[in-house]
């Protein structure tokens, strides 16, 4: 099995002179590629810290994270904005565009490989994943007019719309119902298992504990343990 | 809009999507624009209309160089010199001709008009060659006193009237309470300063024009022998008259050197140019305050784009396409109104207002360029931006 995450001996930390702390303290972890990897550990631990390392979203100060086989340590800011396209990143407070209808969101995210590409093919998988997630009806709205779940579930779209090959997740389900969370987690399952596609997940939710292929425990930035 | 995202942007009209979602500050913006556009149109119009009517103050003459009193900076501001400097003039090798022109000012006084004031210009009749086309024909007629060429385009004057002047068919009329007859018409048109002009001989000059001998010209016109070059001409008249309290130039140079004072020395001139910045000002200041605030308020949706992959260039483009939006949304009706004003302006005065292709290119250039520098000054924010923060 090949690994799509890899990090060694990182360590991170914020703040200059005496008010720099350290947040992360030598963490190692292998997050195999397919699987459903979830970071769990009380708010304040580490886990975010981790997700915006692995998502090129900071710079790696010591350690090593190796992503899809690439060094992020020393990585330019260039490599970083092209690994982050091969990413797909779903946000606790889903950072839909207000001016956006739901379908041109999902383009949002299809469109980041650049020019080319027909339109209509875009928007026809775009409303394809829409549907998926049971927003067919409403692929023309604008985010004002979706309720939370709704919202959440277009930015999962906006995510899954390019194909990532890793999917980084922050509390993805907090604003959905059991069924759209469990809708989801299956859906993420489905991708790894068919399509080879990672997904590294921050949440609080025991249910998808359940589902996941890997469980990370953090605590004041330390891995505390890990269960398969 | 969709043509323009497919095959131009290639992308999705971010940008305008984000202008159309607020549609009281596009709105706002736009009127904004246009305001700024008709303030540089107006301001640019009075400029022009300026600069038009001190070209067409000379046509109605020709010469290869013109000699005029050093302090003088137009061609009707009432400077004189002496007449011997014609004389000077002709004697130098290499010129053909020279002869005095004179330029005074006159009242047309008519009844149930107001008074109507004119430029008097004359030339001695036998200097034909340096009439312009429009007068040429009739300037043996006006050798007889009191006899005139009356421009046509005189404020208050039926251009159809003035039009029937001819010896057979005179026009008669008073200027400064004497009689005098005009028996052709020219068209030059008001100016700033006056309502329109009249053509006559020397000898009527002197009778029309209190106070003004035919021993002190106005300016003196000069023509050069064929295949004299200007440049060497000029010299030698320099040093000719180099005891002279005159200025030697080309006739294009002199018409240049009027309409760069007009522009820069006269305070209208300077007014009018101070107004076409300030347009450009209030521009700018509009853009900048509406798309820094488009900028504050999407800075959260431009950091997901960096975070989701997209590059600094690609918001500074949603930021620019919105800049290009607001000015050429802001141009049309900025052109439309100004040339509302303009015929507006051109009725009320009988000043040469009028758009013109270039000058609208000129201000929608500008427009442009101060809606990217609004754009830029805007995105300067986009700084603040932390994509992990989103998290």
């Amino acid at each position: 099995m090949t690994t799509s995450i890899v990090m060694q001996g990182v360590n991170h930390w914020f703040g200059d002179g005496e008010a720099r702390r350290q947040a992360i303290f030598d963490v190692s972890l292998e997050v195999t590629r397919g699987s459903l990897t979830v970071l769990a550990g009380p708010s304040g631990c580490g886990k975010t810290t981790l997700l915006t390392l692995v998502g090129c979203l900071r710079s790696v100060q010591d350690g090593s994270v190796r992503l899809l086989g690439t060094e992020l340590h020393g990585a330019s800011a260039m490599k970083q904005q092209a690994m982050r396209r091969r990413l797909g990143v779903i946000f606790q407070a889903h950072n839909l565009h207000e001016s956006l209808t739901a379908l041109q969101n999902v383009l949002v995210g299809l469109q980041v490989h650049g020019r080319g590409g027909d339109a209509d093919v875009q928007e026809a998988a775009a409303t394809h994943l829409l549907n998926i997630l049971g927003l067919g009806e409403r692929i023309t709205y604008l985010p004002a007019r979706l309720s939370g779940g709704e919202k959440q579930r277009v930015a999962i779209a906006r995510a899954l719309v390019s194909n990532p090959a890793v999917v980084l997740a922050d509390e993805p389900t907090a604003a959905l119902d059991r069924h759209s969370s469990l809708l989801v987690v299956r859906m993420l399952k489905a991708l790894g298992r068919d399509r080879g596609v990672t997904t590294l997940m921050v949440t609080h939710d025991d249910r998808i504990h359940q589902l996941a292929d890997q469980v990370l425990f953090l605590r004041d930035g330390r891995m505390t343990a890990g269960a398969n | 809009m969709n043509w323009i995202s497919r095959g131009l942007l290639g992308r999705l009209p971010v940008g305008w999507l984000q202008l159309r979602h607020h549609r009281m500050r596009l709105a706002a913006a736009v009127a904004g624009v246009a305001f700024a556009n008709m303030l540089v149109f107006v301001q640019l119009g009075i400029l022009s209309a300026m600069n038009d009517v001190v070209r067409t103050s000379y046509s109605p003459f020709r010469a290869d160089i013109v000699i005029s009193p050093y302090n003088t900076n137009t061609l009707t501001d009432g400077a004189t010199l002496a007449r011997r400097v014609v004389y000077q003039s002709v004697a130098q090798p290499g010129v053909a001709a020279a002869a005095p022109l004179y330029v005074g000012q006159v009242a047309w006084e008519r009844p149930n008009v107001p008074a109507t004031s004119l430029i008097v210009y004359a030339l001695p009749p036998e200097s034909r060659r340096f009439a312009g086309p429009a007068i040429a024909e009739h300037l043996d007629a006006v050798s007889v006193p009191m006899r005139a060429i009356l421009d046509g385009l005189s404020r208050d004057v039926d251009p159809a009237w003035a039009a029937r002047a001819s010896p057979d068919t005179p026009l008669e009329f008073e200027v400064d309470g004497k009689a005098i007859t005009a028996i052709g018409s020219y068209s030059m048109g008001a100016g700033f300063g006056w309502d329109g002009s009249l053509v006559v001989s020397d000898l009527t000059f002197i009778r029309l024009v209190r106070q003004r001998s035919m021993g002190t010209p106005s300016h003196v016109l000069v023509d050069l022998e064929p295949g004299m070059a200007l440049a060497p001409a000029l010299a030698q008249l320099r040093g000719a008259l180099s005891m002279e309290p005159v200025k030697v130039r080309s006739f294009a140079q002199a018409v240049e050197d009027n309409v760069s004072f007009q522009a820069t020395e006269v305070p209208m001139g300077s007014i009018v140019g101070a107004g076409v910045l300030l347009g450009l000002l209030v521009g700018v200041v509009i853009v900048y305050q509406v798309l820094a605030t488009d900028v504050a308020a999407h800075l959260r949706d431009y950091a997901t784009f960096k975070a989701i992959g997209y590059s600094h260039p690609y918001i500074l483009g949603v930021i620019f396409e919105q800049a290009l939006i607001l000015a050429v949304l802001g141009f049309l009706p900025g052109l439309a109104s100004a040339s509302a004003i303009y015929a507006l302006l051109a009725h009320a005065t009988d000043l040469p207002f009028g758009m013109d292709v270039g000058r609208s290119l000129t201000v929608f250039v500008g427009t442009l360029l101060a809606c990217m520098l609004s754009g830029a000054l805007a995105a300067r924010r986009l700084r603040t931006i932390d994509p992990a923060e989103l998290f």
